[in-house]
């Protein structure tokens, strides 16, 4: 486990390059993002990739120490190994932004703006409304939805007192 | 650095012992708040409704409002 994690390190790029020769041409240079990537994902915890790449000389060293017994690890050496391999913990991953309040507020003002277009629409681009709107069409209307005696059990004609022909208290 | 180890498994079944329960009776309570605020007045208002319905007499008072297409109202 650990020597493939360092062999990983240095042998992965090597592997890749290596695949893509092509017929006495040499070397194809494969993009970066074709190669395996790093990632910081709650629900993927160990990326295919080391953070650090390219080690420093101390970085070198230290991997070179991290292949003897643990123990002999001091704390401050095992911190700075997890962060060669891992760019933030699951604490730093997962903590929460206030970007829901900009998102928000942009969905409002948005509502906002839409609803400035619709009244302008309304004013400039539609034509008249239907004669079937007017006040005293309306009034026939509802005149015919009590005659014909309309949702009589709940709904409209229910609230409706026919001996005094007027609407239920 | 010496953290206590994390817990490792059970953590759905964690989960679910907490909120399973909790789920089922929130479903069941707003099952039968509906039963009793929506459904039970719906099937009372039908009964009173029809208890007194006379269909004739509604009949001719709609024929009366000239609304049907088939019978004329009594003075034509």
């Amino acid at each position: 486990m650990l020597a493939t994690r360092a062999l990983s390190l240095i042998g992965k790029r090597a592997i890749s390059t290596s695949v893509c020769v092509r017929g006495g041409h040499g070397v194809a240079k494969v993009e970066d993002y074709a190669l395996p990537a790093y990632f910081d994902r709650r629900d993927s915890p160990l990326p295919d990739v080391s953070y650090v790449q390219n080690l420093s000389a101390e970085q070198k060293s230290l991997k070179e120490k991290e292949k003897g017994s643990w123990v002999a690890l001091s704390n401050e050496e095992k911190i700075a190994l997890y962060r060669i391999s891992f760019k933030q913990s699951f604490a730093e991953m997962n903590q929460g932004s206030g970007e829901w309040k900009s998102v928000v507020g942009g969905v409002f003002f948005f509502i906002g703006f839409t609803g400035l277009v619709v009244l302008w629409q309304r004013k400039y681009v539609y034509g008249p409304v239907p004669h079937t709107f007017e006040g005293d069409y309306k009034e026939k209307e509802l005149q015919r939805m009590l005659d014909m005696r309309m949702s009589p059990v709940q709904g409209f004609s229910a609230h409706w007192d026919y001996e005094n022909k007027q609407w239920k208290k | 650095m010496s953290l206590p180890k994390p817990m490792m498994r059970g953590l759905l079944a964690k989960r679910l012992r907490f909120h399973l329960p909790i789920a089922f009776t929130l479903a069941l309570t707003a099952a039968i708040a509906f039963k009793y605020t929506v459904t039970e007045p719906k099937k009372r208002a039908y009964a009173d409704f029809y208890k007194q319905y006379d269909a004739v007499k509604e009949f001719n008072a709609m024929r009366e409002a000239g609304i049907f297409e088939s019978v004329q109202p009594t003075g034509k």
